[in-house]
């Protein structure tokens, strides 16, 4: 491998340090930094309930389909619906609490992504089903890690990714959303995605489409608890 | 003196500029931006407060580069990445092929880079024989077309759906669509085997953690997720000015990147990547390598005065509100970056004199500035460029033509004498303006020559004051 230029590089940014940045760059910071930055985004209600309902809100504007599910029974009869709408003929998901007697209710040939398995045998899956860390209320958006979603690939491959969450897993805001994972984790894992409603690009004429690279839906059935 | 980068730029330019059709479909585009980034800006409790803050957080990095950047790369090494600081393009592509070769790689997909744009990262591994293909949609329709991409953002604006579907039968052989969906569809069922077949993905940076040592990926479509998950190298590229320190600095940064950038409360997938597969993972590459890029931005920083044009976020908000922009497009630039800020950055990263032009096309409105999330003082750093330019190749007849100026305004007879002169002359003045013998044809031929006033205020004042 050839020699990197680390020593280079950072002998020219302390050369170039060496003459201070005027203060008018951090005009106006004063103030502002004397808050946390979570002061000035989009305002997050306190109480859960609200949570929720912004959380709906949120992403439902962006296209992702919201059920809410009163106990587990209930939830294993919407996952069936909507594998019998959509004629699912094999899914993959992988072990959850929450998630596994509903998926296993489907009897489809089913895939588990936590444990070996490969891209090839993924990819033909109508959708993929997984948990998440949380659900964040500000943007209408849910967190996955590779130990929460069974693996990198599973919400992002399939065409359709169902999400199952409980209501007890929302939080505010992205800031909140890091702190849960740490708490959970540790340290922040190898791998975290912010997931905000179904893959989409705008890259034709500016026109919405969904379904670019990722899925082209995502629903989250969100169990009151 | 011209450039040929002047040159073209002035005729690209030019061109443009009268081209009705390119007018109208870039301000179709923008407008539908406008209402979506207010709509979003709206929800914010104090957007300015906001973008004073995310102009802190990115001064303290930019300002401790050194410190943040060995944090970084000491954080990534620590989990099995494998970091390379690149001086310029080509150790960086070397690097790259590098791995490649040693990989046995064969099939190389590509998710959006302006850094790998900058350095010709896709032709170099080409040049070494890797087949690499862009993943992006924008970026996968201007590949086809053999162009550079637009702009940073949005790297096909500029062509329609029926340019596009043209292009998509010549090179893919696909039947011609009429809408936007089916011709993403066709892109989505090309792309999704090359997903799966390629052995390296290479991906941009939007952010680096310099706190957890993550690289933060920005995106809509899930190209990037895709080709960062599924290949089995990866390599990431990105400049050492994309560092923040804290990781809670992107609770920030990201909902104001999606609302700057594309008028989004936050785009769809903005993923955190820390190092390769762990031992108790199933997917995602086996070797990771992170590729720290200078390429002059150690020059760029050690221009204190326009230190903060390296703060950027590559929002391109600063495009969409150019009245520059909007009129000569992406491509007359020539730059890898357009618009405001890439006439800021382009002479520092690629030579002053060959790209002082840019600085001097703008109407120093400041709308740049205004809009700039992390409050770059983009319009005034223009005009330091266009001093700067001067003062290191000087115009030999400026300064004469300014001392005669002066000479002239201090005595009051003379130019008393000269005012009705100008009004007879105004007639022959009319007439040759903008032809070939009016010496001032440069600036004439493009402005409105205002009328001559049929008294000068002088007059006015005296005739008013005897009444």
């Amino acid at each position: 491998m050839p020699a990197d230029s680390r020593e280079k590089i950072l002998r020219r940014i302390r050369e170039a340090l060496a003459v201070p940045a005027p203060k008018r760059h951090l005009a106006g910071a004063g103030q502002a930094v004397s808050h946390p930055p979570q002061d000035w985004l989009p305002p997050v209600p306190r109480s859960s309930e609200e949570l929720v309902a912004l959380f709906e809100k949120n992403s439902t504007d962006l296209k992702t389909v919201v059920h809410r599910c009163a106990d587990r029974a209930a939830l294993a009869s919407v996952l069936a619906l909507i594998a019998r709408e959509e004629g699912w003929k094999s899914i993959a998901t992988h072990n959850f609490d929450i998630g596994n007697a509903a998926v296993s209710a489907l009897g489809l040939p089913t895939l588990r992504t936590d444990q070996p398995y490969t891209s090839a045998e993924l990819e033909p899956c109508d959708a993929g089903i997984s948990g998440c860390d949380c659900l964040v209320a500000q943007t209408g958006g849910i967190v996955v890690t590779a130990a929460s979603a069974g693996g990198r690939a599973l919400s992002v491959l399939p065409p359709h990714h169902v999400l199952i969450a409980t209501t007890s897993q929302m939080v505010g805001d992205l800031a909140d959303a890091f702190a849960v994972v740490r708490e959970r984790y540790g340290e922040v894992p190898s791998f975290l995605s912010f997931i905000t409603g179904p893959s989409r690009t705008g890259d034709i004429e500016r026109i919405l489409v969904l379904g670019a690279h990722g899925p082209k839906k995502l629903t989250v059935l969100l169990l009151t608890e | 003196m011209s450039t040929i980068q002047s040159r073209q730029f002035h005729h690209d330019a030019e061109v443009l500029t009268h081209d009705l059709r390119h007018r109208s479909l870039i301000q179709k585009a923008l407008g539908g931006y406008y209402v979506k980034r207010d709509e979003q800006k709206a929800k914010f409790t104090d957007w300015q407060s906001a973008r004073a803050s995310a102009a802190a957080a990115k001064y303290e990095a930019v300002n401790h580069l050194d410190k943040y950047l060995i944090e970084f790369t000491d954080k990534l090494a620590a989990r099995g990445t494998k970091v390379f600081w690149a001086a310029d393009g080509p150790e960086a592509s070397g690097y790259i092929a590098e791995v490649a070769r040693k990989a046995g790689v064969r099939r190389i997909i590509k998710s959006k880079t302006m850094t790998g744009e900058e350095i010709h990262l896709a032709q170099a591994l080409e040049k070494e024989g890797y087949h690499v293909v862009e993943s992006d949609l924008g970026e996968f329709i201007v590949q086809l077309r053999e162009e550079p991409p637009y702009h940073i953002v949005f790297p096909s604006m500029h062509l329609t759906r029926g340019e596009i579907s043209d292009t998509f039968e010549k090179k893919l052989g696909s039947q011609p669509a009429d809408t936007p969906e089916e011709l993403t569809m066709i892109a989505r069922d090309v792309m999704r085997k090359k997903y799966c077949e390629a052995d390296m993905g290479i991906s941009g940076a939007n952010f680096a953690v310099a706190e957890t040592g993550h690289i933060s990926i920005t995106e809509n479509e899930g190209n990037a997720r895709l080709s960062t998950t599924l290949p089995r190298v990866l390599v990431t590229i990105v400049g050492i000015e994309k560092v923040v320190p804290k990781l809670d600095d992107l609770a920030l940064l990201l909902p104001m990147l999606a609302t700057s950038g594309s008028g989004q409360n936050m785009t769809c997938y903005n993923t955190l990547l820390g190092g390769p597969r762990e031992t108790d993972e199933t997917d995602g590459p086996v070797e990771y390598h992170v590729v720290l890029l200078d390429n002059q931005r150690t020059t760029l920083l050690a221009d204190a005065e326009q230190r903060d044009s390296l703060h950027c976020i590559r929002c391109g908000a600063c495009l969409n509100v150019c009245p520059i922009f909007k009129n000569v497009g992406g491509h007359s630039y020539g730059t890898t970056y357009q618009g405001p800020i890439g006439s800021v950055i382009t002479p520092h990263l690629r030579g002053l004199q060959s790209w002082k032009h840019l600085s001097f096309a703008s109407s120093l409105c400041g709308a740049c500035t205004e809009t700039c999330p992390v409050k770059i003082d983009l319009h005034h750093h223009l005009l330091q460029n266009r001093r700067n330019a001067i003062a290191q190749k000087f115009v030999w007849w400026e300064k004469p033509i300014f001392a005669g100026f002066a000479w002239f305004m201090r005595r009051p007879m003379l130019y008393r004498f000269a005012a009705p002169l100008l009004r007879l002359g105004d007639p022959i003045l009319r007439m040759i303006r903008g032809q070939l013998i009016d010496p001032a044809r440069m600036w004439t031929a493009t402005r409105d020559l205002p009328k001559a006033p049929p008294q000068s205020f002088k007059e006015f004042w005296r005739t008013r004051n005897a009444r």
